[in-house]
């Protein structure tokens, strides 16, 4: 106490008498801006965004400048002038069926690789082999990089109509094709994309299933939980914000994949990645020339209101921790 | 339990009437071992019930590992748990009926203080209602009836902890297990909560488990402080008596502070200072054999005309209040310290000639060790 008041009296004694006293900012003796209130610099200020510069100028160049070109041209007749036009014939025909067809291969090839990828998340983070764990973990990284056309080729050379597989099977008197399966149709192209994103959601979701400790389900046991219940009234909760997450992630891959969808398909299924590839290719029709803007436009409307939809999900799941 | 009404503050000190005696625990022959490392080699105990005994040892003694056995966490290599005669072999954690708090609070996350108090009830299928009037009531015991609605990260350490006791006292357990859950407080709180735990006990009269590695808080909290080492146990006594007559030198040097002082054993005792003193425990009897004699700061005394005593020079002096601790260099630069009442010692200046000698009937011996100055118990 009695120090605190000498420090008190020595700082009103600094300040001479007809001082002003504090003021909102005044140049300071180096030069720079001082605000005598917070005693921070406007350069302690902006220095902490300074690293950021780098990633804001990608950002922008790469995303921010061609989402409003897209924008932009997605409202623009051919001939200039503003239209409605492109975004009606992006939303009907086969760019709807597009639209569709996307949209389910994102929720199956997000929703069933996020629950597989979960469980099997589990399995590793609950094993008490770190061998397995850290095999599991360095061949997802592996797993989750290894898409596009290679993937589509080692699929088809592996399960195509005579891949090597199929091959075999067909040895052995089981012939898939002749059960159904097809590699070249939507089903087909599922599966592919559980390739990658099975081992990507056990990349994402490893560390948020470290985050839930033994102590809290020991501490559910000994008041009498069984495992189960555990999961549904504790575990499951914890966890639920970083499985929307990790889904919505997920859910973007599987929407925006092009490269192996069309090398797998040729194009044959109606998927609107492959019909933007189409329009980039210069294959339009005269008077449509900004459709494929229009859809690349739906595909960020799609986005927006998946992450709206994740975000309000994601609010009310985590409550607790605001 | 009684409703105590919506107080803001706990009042501790209120009666509280006790509904339930507390169940008798018997931990017979325990063994578990992981890997080469025995964590538990044999260890038995019988604590009565309503009964508050705390294990202290050492990291690595086996005194968590003796509470996870009784919660149910780890399963036995040999012996048995018995609650009230009835053998646990079998029966799963959550069957156990044991109230277990933990060193890192455990709270849910997910879940406010009320709801983490009523958990146990929610499993065992207590009406909405009926949980939460009695995780009121739990909370209100503790004195954060106006922090109910909090999630764990908006509360303090010491509140968190508080929850984490009303939730395992919300199942009214037959056994309550605390588990170093002072050890992640600060001082002043881990002080508090320290009498908040021991006067909810006896109120309750709950059968307890207190896990710790602090001797001041075993010492200050127990019935009967159980001391650990190596998955055995080195003496149970009442904390006065483990103090006052620790069995094996590993007790005295554990618990307070103790010098270790150059004797040789003589038949009739043991030769010290100058003194032939009777010896007790499991030391040699053999004559002329170098031992270390174990004696606490206040079983020993100072003497103006150093005689046949240790002689020796006042090296420091530390004031403790009613007490001051006063350093001693004697005979071949072995340093002593002798608690002496403060105004006995007010005027003994720092270099001044004085003679030490022992004043315990009886004291106990250890194996001679190298040279050493003086001993300090652990401090937490």
């Amino acid at each position: 106490m009695g120090e605190s008041a000498q420090v008190s009296a020595a700082s009103h004694r600094s300040i001479p008498a007809g001082d002003p006293g504090p003021v909102a900012t005044r140049r300071g003796a180096g030069g720079a801006f001082e605000d005598d209130v917070s005693g921070r610099t406007w350069r302690s200020r902006v220095s902490p965004f300074v690293g950021l510069a780098p990633f804001a100028l990608y950002t922008l160049v790469f995303l921010g400048i061609p989402a409003l070109a897209i924008v932009y041209g997605a409202f623009q007749k051919p001939s200039g002038g503003f239209t409605f036009e492109n975004l009606r014939l992006a939303t009907t025909g086969i760019y709807r069926t597009g639209y569709e067809t996307s949209l389910e291969l994102a929720v199956i090839s997000s929703v069933v690789p996020g629950i597989i990828g979960l469980l099997l998340a589990y399995a590793i983070h609950t094993s008490k082999s770190t061998n397995l764990r850290r095999i599991v973990s360095t061949s997802s990284g592996v797993f989750a990089n290894f898409g596009g056309v290679p993937l589509a080729f080692l699929f088809i050379a592996t399960l195509g109509t005579t891949g090597v597989a199929t091959t075999w099977l067909r040895d052995l008197g089981i012939d898939p094709y002749q059960h159904g399966f097809d590699l070249y149709t939507l089903s087909g192209v599922a599966l592919v994309y559980m390739y990658f994103q099975i081992p990507l959601m056990v990349l994402v979701i490893t560390p948020a299933l470290g985050g839930i400790r033994s102590t809290w389900r020991e501490a559910a046991n000994n008041l009498g939980a069984r495992s189960w219940q555990f999961w549904r009234h504790v575990g499951g909760p914890v966890l639920l914000p970083s499985v929307l997450g990790a889904v919505l992630l997920l859910f973007g891959s599987a929407l925006s994949a092009y490269a192996t969808a069309q090398a797998l398909t040729s194009g044959s299924i109606a998927l609107t990645p492959i019909q933007i590839g189409t329009f980039l290719n210069g294959n339009v029709l005269a008077g449509e020339q900004n459709v494929g803007k229009a859809l690349g436009f739906g595909m960020i409307v799609i986005i927006m209101v998946v992450m709206l939809l994740y975000g309000i999900l994601q609010r009310r799941a985590s409550k607790w921790l605001r | 339990m009684k409703v105590l009404g919506n107080r803001a503050k706990a009042d501790w000190s209120a009666p509280l009437p006790a509904e339930r005696a507390g169940a008798s625990v018997r931990l017979s022959g325990l063994r578990r071992s992981f890997g080469p490392t025995k964590a538990l080699n044999g260890l038995s105990l019988d604590i009565a019930p309503g009964e508050l005994v705390a294990l202290l040892g050492p990291s690595g003694c086996g005194k968590t590992t003796a509470l996870r056995v009784l919660a149910g966490f780890e399963t036995l290599d040999a012996g048995h748990v018995l609650v009230d005669g009835q053998d646990l072999a079998g029966t799963p954690a959550q069957k156990r009926d044991m109230g277990m708090v933990f060193q890192s609070y455990s709270l849910f996350p997910n879940m406010d203080a009320v709801d983490n108090v009523a958990f146990g009830l929610r499993m065992r299928g207590h009406a909405a209602r009926a949980r939460r009037d009695k995780a009121g009531e739990l909370l209100d015991l503790v004195g954060l009836a106006v922090e109910a609605k909090k999630f764990p990260h908006q509360m303090s350490g010491g509140q968190q902890q508080r929850v984490a006791l009303a939730r395992a006292l919300a199942i009214e357990p037959r056994v309550l297990l605390l588990d170093e859950p002072l050890s992640a407080l600060d001082a002043k709180v881990r002080l508090q909560l320290r009498q908040q735990i021991r006067s909810l006990q006896q109120r309750l009269q709950t059968t307890t488990v207190f896990v710790t590695h602090d001797q001041e808080e075993a010492l200050s909290i127990a019935d009967r402080v159980c001391v650990m080492r190596d998955g055995r146990i080195e003496q149970v006594d009442a904390p006065a008596d483990l103090y006052a007559r620790p069995a094996t030198p590993f007790v005295a040097e554990f618990v307070g502070t103790m010098n270790r002082i150059p004797g040789v054993t003589e038949s009739g005792g043991v030769r010290v200072l100058g003194r032939l003193l009777a010896m007790r425990g499991e030391g040699t009897t053999n004559p002329g054999v170098p031992v270390d004699v174990l004696v606490r700061p206040e079983a020993l005394s100072l003497s103006d005309a150093p005689g046949s005593d240790g002689r020796g020079i006042v090296t420091n002096k530390t004031f403790l209040g009613a007490v001051t601790r006063v350093q001693v260099l004697v005979e071949d630069g072995l340093g002593v310290q002798v608690d002496q009442p403060s105004e006995e010692v007010a005027t003994l200046a720092l270099g001044a000639p004085v003679g030490v000698f022992i004043a315990a009937p009886d004291v106990l011996t250890a194996e001679r060790r190298a040279p050493a100055a003086f001993h300090e118990a652990p401090s937490n």
